[in-house]
């Protein structure tokens, strides 16, 4: 058996991190349960979907079957203060965030690494599909970001904010795995978890829509403005750019001989421009605050697999790293829905070499 | 995990005595009947219950009858207030009710209660920074139509005294029913209710070494009060359904034991107590006692400290393998702090950083001093997380 180490494990009451505390603990660990306490709306405070009283009650269930302590967490504040600020703001700016990685970075990551550590531990733990690689001299001492090895789940898109001093403290007990032996180990465990239903939904929306939501928390969000054509030419009017995305062809109110679909945003114009299934999509892009996970900056333009939302499909193309913690990104065919606001990630093969936001 | 724990939180509940358990243990498979029975089976049962009866009468130093057991102290302390306020506003109009701003859920939930569902007008009392009520503040306060007068015998979070005594005198010449909660004080102080002038008393077995699942409620012979749960006439028509036997044997066993070993019992725990807020006190910067510094229960230690996330702590705390309490820490992650501690003025930044040491008899010095060792560096890692 490997060393015991101390190490937190963040329960959300689902099969996944349960089934991490439990692989952690049978390995021999002194494994602690945290769940976080996040923000909802006033008035739903009960309703984020990542803590529901139900969900809580049920990771406390979990954790006394595995017999670890387990303790909530007040992230409330510090998630109002980073996520959905981000989110707010972004729409606000005309782009489309990806809180779930805003959460991996400011709230996992940061807040509640801190929190581990700050109780003794030595690693914590998500139920994420991800492997981290072994510290090998050959690799120069440098910690990889692998992909877990159910390619249908794999979720290191959302860990590539990761740095080498976070992904020292990491562990991703599940990256082994498939989804389907993963529901097999809980039944193994007897472990009394309930099957959520997969959401795209955001946690803290609740049962309301994000279009609502942005309605009382971005006051001016639904400014109407102009949908223009590529030339400049004005088709018809919007009811708020944070309201459409790239790509979208419904909802328009537009009569147009041929389809029409959302290309971009002017935020600068609160224009939303319009075009062709000919026209929509590009073949560059450009990202910024892009992390290497490696921790070294590319020396030379570099192939890759490039996802540009989580659950797109990998892209062949070329990453060359500019100044200032950017990219360049060319593909080697043109993407329909490059969307600015969401993260590009670069792979090589099993390997996630980091990623970055996709720029305006 | 570590397998060696310190037990630092006997205000929450208390081990079942061993004698106690012995009590009970007959009344599940041998003497099990059903007290409400004609036959010999229920006869027994019916004995058994009767000469608990008559041991907590005892202790309360009233008539049997006077009696009335319950599933807990928080159905004690509802079927108090409510049965007593509905009497009142049905014999005699009355529409207010006069509470401790520090009472217990139990207590001030059900006034919140009947002020919402049943147009009673709640008054709180002012208490000091100790949190303790002063009897000219109720008698400034007391009317011809108040229902029913509530204050705590002794708090749970801060451990502060009330001069029930007192209280309940003005209250008796008033004619007005007076209710104290002595769930927290029963297990060290004495509940002598003809001494505190009390109409109503509440008890809670767990608190001093009885089981989890019973209580009983102290109701002066004459005090108008209505049943809160209605059914059969057991428990003198105040509390219907059938008589948990073996639990009512363990309390009354345990009400005894506390009665007659309260003099050991204080001798071995408040020295542990006073060492341990002494060095507290001295130990830790920014620290500050809550309640009161001499009027507090023999097993009770509480501080704030200023800036410390009173949650952070008690997690750290258990790890490092003291299992404490906090007014402020929430199971759910929510931490807002109590009423009580705001109602005795201390600002958020202190009052979100509280801590609660309560002792008991399975508490050795060297556990204490072990605490007392670890307490000072987790403090300030809580201070900074």
């Amino acid at each position: 058996m490997a060393e015991t180490k101390r190490v937190v494990v963040a329960m959300s009451g689902g099969v996944d991190s349960s089934v991490a505390a439990a692989l952690l603990k049978q390995q021999g660990h002194d494994v602690i349960g945290m769940m976080m306490r996040l923000w909802s709306e006033e008035g739903s405070e009960e309703s984020n979907r990542c803590c529901t009283p139900d969900a809580m009650a049920l990771a406390r269930r979990v954790a006394a079957k595995l017999g670890i302590p387990f303790y909530a967490v007040d992230a409330q504040s510090i998630f109002h203060g980073t996520v959905v600020r981000e989110f707010i703001d972004g729409y606000t700016h005309g782009v489309t965030p990806n809180p779930c990685l805003a959460c991996n970075r400011y709230i996992r990551w940061d807040f509640l690494l801190n929190r581990a550590l700050a109780m003794g531990a030595d690693f914590l733990a998500t139920g994420h599909y991800a492997r981290v690689s072994p510290l090998l001299p050959a690799m120069g001492n440098t910690l990889q970001l692998l992909r877990g090895v159910d390619p249908l789940k794999d979720q290191s898109y959302v860990l590539s904010i990761l740095t080498q001093a976070q992904l020292g403290h990491a562990m991703f007990p599940l990256g082994e795995f498939t989804k389907p032996q993963v529901r097999q180990l809980a039944r193994d465990f007897g472990l009394p978890v309930a099957e959520r239903a997969e959401s795209q939904d955001l946690c803290f929306l609740g049962s309301s829509d994000y279009r609502d939501f942005l309605r009382r928390h971005a006051p001016g969000v639904d400014q109407p403005g102009p949908i223009l054509a590529k030339d400049g030419r004005q088709l018809g009017g919007h009811h708020g750019l944070a309201f459409y995305t790239i790509g979208q062809r419904k909802g328009l109110g537009i009569g147009a001989p041929e389809p029409l679909y959302v290309l971009g945003k002017d935020a600068a114009h609160n224009a939303l421009i319009v075009g062709t299934v000919a026209e929509l999509g590009g073949q560059t892009l450009t990202a910024s605050s892009v992390n290497w996970i490696s921790g070294e900056l590319p020396t030379a333009p570099l192939r890759a697999q490039i996802k540009i939302r989580y659950k797109a499909a990998e892209a062949w193309g070329t990453v060359i790293p500019i100044e200032g913690g950017r990219a360049h990104v060319g593909f080697d065919f043109p993407l329909r829905d490059i969307t600015p606001g969401q993260q590009v990630v670069f792979y090589n093969d099993e390997i996630c070499l980091g990623g970055g936001l996709i720029e305006a | 995990m570590k397998t060696y724990k310190t037990y630092l939180d006997y205000a929450a509940t208390t081990p079942v005595d061993p004698r106690v358990l012995e009590t009970m243990m007959p009344y599940f498979r041998e003497t099990f009947g059903n007290p409400s029975s004609v036959h010999t089976y229920g006869q027994q049962a019916e004995a058994t219950v009767e000469e608990a009866r008559e041991t907590v009468a005892r202790g309360l130093n009233c008539r049997p009858e006077e009696v009335v057991f319950t599933s807990c102290g928080s159905e004690s302390d509802n079927l108090a207030l409510r049965g007593a306020a509905l009497a009142a506003r049905r014999e005699r109009d009355a529409r207010h009710i006069l509470i401790s701003p520090v009472e217990h859920h139990a207590v001030s939930h059900t006034a919140q209660q009947l002020a919402a569902l049943h147009k009673f007008e709640l008054e709180y009392l002012p208490v000091d920074d100790a949190g303790k009520v002063h009897p000219r503040e109720v008698a400034k306060r007391l009317r011809d139509d108040t229902a029913v007068v509530s204050v705590m015998y002794a708090n749970n979070e801060i451990g502060t005294i009330n001069p029930i005594a007192e209280i309940g005198a003005l209250c008796r010449e008033r004619g007005i029913p007076f209710h104290t909660d002595a769930v927290q004080a029963a297990a060290h102080l004495p509940v002598d209710v003809t001494a505190l002038n009390v109409d109503l008393l509440a008890l809670g077995a767990h608190k001093f070494y009885g089981p989890k699942g019973v209580g009983a409620l102290y109701v002066r012979a004459g005090t108008p009060i209505l049943p809160v749960q209605t059914g059969g006439g057991q428990e003198h028509n105040l509390r219907a359904g059938t008589s948990n036997v073996p639990y009512i044997a363990g309390m009354a066993e345990a009400f005894r034991l506390a009665q007659i070993e309260r003099e050991v019992r204080i001798s071995h725990l408040k020295p542990l107590r006073d060492r341990l807020i002494g060095r507290v006190l001295e130990d830790i910067p920014s620290a500050r006692l809550t309640g009161h510094p001499v009027t507090r229960l023999p097993n009770h230690a509480s501080f704030v400290f200023e800036g410390v996330d009173g949650n952070a702590l008690l997690m750290l705390l258990d790890v490092a393998g003291f299992a404490c309490s906090s007014g402020s820490a929430c199971k759910s992650g929510d931490p807002k702090p109590s009423d009580v501690l705001l109602a005795l003025g201390l600002p958020p930044r202190w009052a979100l950083g509280s801590l609660r040491v309560t002792l008991g008899m399975d508490t050795t010095l060297e556990a204490v001093d072990a605490f007392l060792s670890a307490l000072p560096g987790l403090v300030e890692k809580a201070r900074k997380a």
